[in-house]
């Protein structure tokens, strides 16, 4: 019972937010002209078909990793802005090791998997670097080093062999034998496998939790997001700690790319999705960098993508899932904000009347 | 009975928070040109009571007068423009600003847009001279100590017209010259009519400088004393304040072993600007002795903490347990049986937002019964935090509830329970019973002195003297970084150490 | 505490001038300090320096504001969509609105419901580029000489002027490629060539901000809810109003910024286009030492850098040079201030431009791409820690709270 109401508690906030988005959603298309009910059930039909479903899982899949990568860093107080530019490096070496090696599938999967976690954390090591360093705020830097591993990426690609010619006028990297592809499975009526990788989420999902919950390194970073002060007192050293946070998110991040990498495309190409990171960042946000609540909001991100891929067919452009999106994320943490004040003003009343009725009674 | 020659009058004021009655019932008459202080112990009411005086808070009941008229404030602004002005005990002042604009701020002279710095100067340099408040105007705050910032506070008030000054534990940070430099500018301006409202624990102090006292206990006010006419004893106003006598903590016989369980030698910690704050100290702490630190706020006592601890570089040899523990991280000094009760439990001892049984684990997260290596075992915690929380007597409905839900008081009780745990060999109490009710005092008192008895060695830091003379086995005094005496606590009074504490000499 | 005063910036100064003459020389280049060069890069600091200045007004009451980007796209999307039918005056007083907007929205976040600051500008971030896309699809797409991504051009243009009673001599010196004299000259004459108004309405901008902030009571108060909001509230200022206010300016002076990137550089709105110029501005505002001084200093420095990737590959290499040797320099000067570790590795990285500037006759574009954001990060990891924030910037403020 207990349990019931903390979950109701805590998908209170969220679920308010999304009901004001819609609202304010609903405003700006009925402003222009749409159909509101339309644009709505028009998402629902296409997004509940099976062929859907596994590509909502595969998104979901992606946006889970990079939503943990994100909370890794959250929970330290550590904003990792820097996801996009972590998976695509960590993604790209990944994809010309995994394109050059011949190997069976479960040496070669696994090879591919470190090295993209190396790759990335290093990326994000050094942002971290900085940090504990030179006190260089990790938002900034991890922003221009986004920017940086485009312009690498685009270089190794365009101009140095790592880059082949995959398909035609695309460049990319050597496409991944057979050997080294991940397998997936069919949803009876889909005509899109799920990805195998969706596994490999969820071992993460586990881990992320476990790792939070149950470990001594779990616990001196949630006290170092929690008071910075305090968990030096108690032993924590800050600094390899921020550092640890760091190259723990970039290393995570560095998984983002795999799923589709190793499920549909084989190659990396400068047409590689670019943005996982910032959505990882706003669906970390909604899950309050909780392994559940980062899985739901995952999948009612993917679910508005992919449902709405069809809506530039009824004259209505698909960004305004954006704005859905983007009015969500900003509800919520307002709506976080204040559920949080509410709660320590009503854990202190609750403490102090029930010591009260304990003193009453004894 | 208001007299309109009554600076200010408080009638039956009422204020409640959820959860707790701040102020119930208090009334207070001061006389206009005089010194009135309210005493009281921590949690009385007094801090409530003032900001309801200058206009933080409103009251739920109750009216405030002013002259005889019925004034209501509903901002610090109200207050300011009565006449009314607080020096806060906590200095408000920005330290990238200079003197001058933080006393201007909110009252600024102007020429048009433009600020008018140089009539501003003009007044200030007035005023400070009439009482005895010179500071340097064109400085940074950032740049200057404690008793020119408290004058910076008083120059704020009266820069801004206030007839009624209210201080609040003015001398809580001073060092004894300095309280005598503040006496003199509080009579200076009791000359010129300016009525003084003095907030203060320190009896002696009040009864030195008051012309009339108020005291009061649980949020309401139990006594209004004109020290003139009737003599009082600063004993006797502590039976008011607490309502029966004071417990004194005394240590009975000779607890202290011969091994030695702490060596400082040599022990220097610079600042940031290459300033010695620890300057070459030497100490060695038995295993059943309690070695008390005495020394005003400042002087190197928190940086002490910081270098046993190893949170701070420190230069100088430090042996624990006859093993070298200079280089070892801080995580290794609380494994092997360094416990520390903090100066400031919410910044250092606490994870507000955690549960009760998560905060138990805090600073000892890899040992038992919390964990062991990699792994933590909440289900060990919260078995001990019920321990915890049934033989430290901590008030609360379960140990789910997050810190902050809990008073002050039981906090720290949590932290002394679970600091005490798992037998620890030398536990570094700073101020263990800062901002705790007196029966939950005597109870920590208890639980160090059995500690004490048990083999635990203990460096105590403390401004309560009573607290500190009470305890420790021996005292050393600290002055500007450095050992200036070490006293015998059963020889030694308040007034001995105080000089100490200044560096006047201690007359054995 | 303030060590940097007017002796040692002019000495800074003409020091990097000179280096960068010498680069001139030794890299067999004759662009570095051309008219031209200067004159974009003055264009280019356009809005960096806005946005640093956005930045430097939100920081300076206390907010920190990462939204500046987002604040910015939603600059330049006001002006391209009123830009193409009522011309460029009123794509500019549109775009300043719709940043100030973007600014109130994060003000309501952070002051009154208390959202993290960080937390709060990335949601406005993402909030912006959503909307802008949508809104760019919808109305943008049949619009005439527009795409989905694109604005219709914007009609008409903001005036801009060459002084040529300044630039026509001091260009012709610039032209002789004399050792220093020339720099000074190209540079001078740089600002005054093809000089956009927007680029004088920014200047001004930064001098009022200067005399706002720093002589006036109304300064005065903003500032300190930046450095001790608590000793304000206890003196009976608003401070929650000031934050408001001036995180409100901050995202106009954004929308600004924006402004300049579709009126003023492009004569569009397209998506993508302020390319992390926000976090640049922060950068830069980091740099200045959150003076307006110190800002205008370092958005020219980055403008100068962002205009990189227009010049030619004998003047990237003389750039390359130049940083080799500055970076060099840091690297000494942390070795003898002990801090070794970081010594290290700048001598580390400037062996490796070095190397890269003798080894190499031309450069990818890519490098030129990645120059902006690869010097932030260079200034930022030099400067960081002897800077001096507001006091209580970043820090949340409730009205009442006791500290």
């Amino acid at each position: 019972m207990k349990l019931l109401r903390k979950i109701g508690e805590s998908l209170l906030a969220p679920a308010l937010a999304l009901a004001f988005a819609l609202v304010v959603t609903s405003a700006i298309l009925a402003a222009f002209g749409a159909n509101v009910i339309t644009v709505f059930t028009q998402m629902w039909d296409y997004g509940s078909q099976a062929s859907a479903i596994a590509l909502i899982l595969n998104l979901m899949t992606t946006y889970y990793l990079s939503a943990v990568a994100v909370a890794i860093g959250f929970k330290m107080n550590l904003f990792n802005i820097g996801v996009n530019g972590q998976y695509l490096v960590g993604g790209m070496v990944a994809a010309a090791v995994a394109g050059h090696m011949s190997l069976p599938g479960y040496l070669a999967i696994p090879i591919t998997i470190l090295v993209a976690m190396a790759v990335a954390a290093l990326w994000a090591g050094i942002a971290g670097w900085l940090k504990v360093s030179r006190g260089v705020s990790e938002v900034i830097s991890t922003i221009m080093l986004n920017y940086i591993a485009i312009g690498v990426i685009s270089y190794l690609i365009v101009r140095t062999n790592i880059g082949e010619a995959v398909a035609f006028n695309v460049r990319g990297t050597r496409t991944i034998p057979l050997s080294g592809q991940m397998p997936g499975f069919t949803l009876p009526g889909a005509d899109t496998p799920v990805y195998g990788f969706i596994f490999i989420a969820i071992a993460v999902g586990i881990g992320y939790w476990f790792l939070l919950n149950r470990t001594r390194f779990g616990f001196d970073l949630r006290a170092s997001g929690m008071s910075p002060s305090a968990a030096l007192a108690s032993g924590v050293n800050s600094k390899k700690m921020a550092l640890y946070a760091m190259l723990l998110s970039g290393a995570i991040a560095g998984l983002v790319a795999l799923p589709d990498l190793l499920g549909s495309s084989h190659s990396y190409t400068l047409s590689f999705p670019t943005g996982y990171g910032f959505t990882g960042i706003a669906i970390a946000l909604i899950g309050r960098n909780n392994p559940i609540g980062i899985a739901f909001g995952a999948l009612l991100w993917s679910f508005l993508d992919v449902s709405s891929q069809q809506l530039d067919l009824i004259g209505v452009p698909q960004e305004i899932v954006t704005i859905l999106q983007g009015v969500t994320v900003l509800a919520v943490v307002v709506a976080y904000e204040l559920v949080r004040r509410n709660k320590v003003k009503a854990g202190q009343r609750s403490v102090g009347l029930a010591l009260a009725n304990q003193e009453a009674g004894a | 009975m208001t007299n309109a020659t009554d600076a200010l009058t408080l009638t039956g004021i009422w204020k409640r928070f959820p959860g707790v009655v701040a102020n119930s019932n208090v009334n207070l008459t001061v006389r206009s040109g005089a010194v009135h202080a309210i005493v009281g112990e921590n949690g009385a009411g007094k801090s409530t009571l003032m900001k309801i005086l200058y206009g933080m808070q409103k009251p739920d009941d109750g009216t405030i007068s002013i002259s005889g008229e019925t004034v209501i404030f509903n901002s610090p602004s109200d207050a300011i423009d009565h006449g009314v002005g607080m020096v806060h005990q906590h200095f408000m002042l920005a330290e990238n600003f200079t003197v001058l604009e933080n006393i201007i701020l909110g009252s600024e002279p102007k020429q048009g847009l433009r600020l008018d710095l140089g009539a501003a100067r003009l007044r200030l340099e007035d005023l400070a001279r009439r009482y005895s408040l010179q500071v340097p105007f064109d400085s940074f705050v950032s740049d200057l100590g404690v008793g020119d910032r408290q004058r910076i506070e008083i120059l704020k008030v009266l820069y801004r017209g206030a007839q009624i000054l209210i201080l609040d534990e003015p001398t809580a940070v001073l060092v004894p010259q300095e309280v005598d430099e503040l006496f003199a500018a509080l009579r200076d301006l009791r000359a010129e009519g300016i009525t003084i409202i003095f907030i203060s624990h320190k009896l002696d102090e009040v009864l030195e400088i008051a012309d009339e006292i108020t005291v009061m206990r649980a949020g309401t006010t139990v006594a209004s004393i004109d020290p003139k006419s009737q003599s009082v004893t600063a004993g006797q106003l502590a039976e008011l304040m607490v309502g029966s006598e004071l417990p004194s903590p005394t240590t009975s016989g000779n607890t202290v072993r011969p091994e030695v369980v702490l060596a400082a030698a040599n022990l220097t910690v610079a600042n940031r600007d290459g300033k010695h704050v620890v300057d070459g100290v030497s100490f060695t702490i038995h295993s059943g002795e309690i070695l008390g630190i005495a020394g005003v706020e400042g002087n190197g006592q928190a940086e002490i903490v910081d270098a046993l601890l190893g949170v701070v570089p420190t230069s100088g040899n430090l042996s624990f347990l006859t093993e070298e523990i200079s280089q070892w991280p801080t995580r290794k000094r609380r494994e092997h049986g360094m416990a520390f009760i903090p100066e400031d439990r919410s910044r250092q001892g606490l994870l507000l937002d955690a549960p009760l049984w998560e905060n138990r684990m805090l600073g000892h997260q890899s040992v038992a019964p919390n964990g062991g290596g990699f792994l933590i075992d909440p289900h060990g915690a919260k078995t001990d935090t019920e321990r915890i929380v049934r033989e430290y007597d901590v008030r609360t409905p379960s140990i789910e509830v997050s810190a902050s839900a809990l008073s002050g008081g039981n906090q720290q009780k949590l932290i002394v329970g679970r600091e005490m745990s798992g037998e620890p060999k030398l536990l570094i109490a700073a101020h263990p019973t800062r901002g705790v009710d007196v029966g939950a005092q005597a109870a920590i008192w208890d639980h160090l002195r059995n500690a004490r008895a048990a083999g635990l060695a203990v460096l105590l830091i403390s401004a309560d003297l009573d607290e500190l003379i009470g305890l420790s086995d021996t005292i050393a005094v600290l002055l500007r970084g450095k050992f200036v005496a070490t006293v015998d606590p059963h020889n030694v009074t308040p007034a001995i150490l105080g000089s100490a504490m200044t560096g006047a000499g201690v007359s054995a | 505490m303030r060590k940097l005063n007017l002796p040692r910036i002019l000495l800074l100064v003409s020091g990097g001038i000179l280096l960068l003459s010498l680069a001139r020389l030794l890299a067999h280049t004759d662009d570095l300090t051309s008219t031209g060069t200067m004159s974009a890069a003055f264009g280019a600091a356009v809005p960096i320096g806005l946005a640093g200045l956005a930045g430097l007004w939100s920081e300076r009451a206390g907010v920190v504001n990462i939204g500046l980007e987002g604040m910015m796209i939603l600059g330049t999307f006001g002006a391209g969509w009123v830009g193409w039918q009522y011309g460029a005056w009123a794509a500019l007083g549109i775009a300043i609105v719709f940043g100030a907007i973007g600014g109130l929205l994060l003000a309501i976040a952070t002051v009154t419901f208390g959202v993290d600051q960080i937390v709060a500008g990335t949601a406005i971030n993402i909030l912006g580029l959503g909307l802008t896309q949508f809104l760019a699809k919808l109305l943008f797409t049949t619009a005439p000489g527009g795409g989905a991504t694109q604005s219709p051009p914007i009609f008409g243009t903001l005036p801009h002027f060459t002084l040529s009673a300044i630039a026509d001599p001091l260009t012709t010196v610039q032209n002789k490629n004399w050792f220093l004299v020339s720099d000074i000259a190209g540079i001078i004459s740089g600002f005054f060539y093809q000089l956009s108004i927007l680029t004088v309405i920014t200047a001004a901008l930064f001098g009022l901000t200067k005399w706002i902030l720093w002589h006036t009571a109304f300064g005065l108060r903003l500032r300190s809810a930046g450095e001790n909001p608590w000793a304000a509230e206890s003196l009976g200022v608003k401070v929650n109003s000031y934050k408001y206010l001036a995180v409100t300016i901050s995202g106009a002076l954004s929308g600004l910024a924006g402004a300049y990137l579709a009126i003023v550089a492009t004569g569009v709105y397209r998506g993508g286009q302020t390319a992390g110029r926000g976090f640049i501005g922060l950068a830069t505002m980091i740099f200045g030492n959150w003076m307006p001084g110190g800002t205008a200093a370092g958005a020219t420095i980055f403008g100068y850098i962002d205009t990189l990737q227009l010049r030619d590959d004998a003047n990237i290499r003389g750039l390359v040079l130049f940083g080799a040797i500055l970076i060099l320099l840091i690297s000494v000067y942390l070795f003898r201030s002990g801090r070794r570790n970081s010594g290290f590795a700048f001598g580390l990285f400037a062996i490796v431009m070095g190397t890269a500037f003798l080894v190499s006759k031309s450069f990818p574009p890519e490098v030129a791409q990645v120059a902006p954001y690869l010097t932030t990060l260079v200034v930022l990891a030099t400067a960081a820690q002897r800077l001096r924030p507001p006091s209580a910037d970043g820090i949340p403020y409730r009205k009442g709270e006791s500290h």
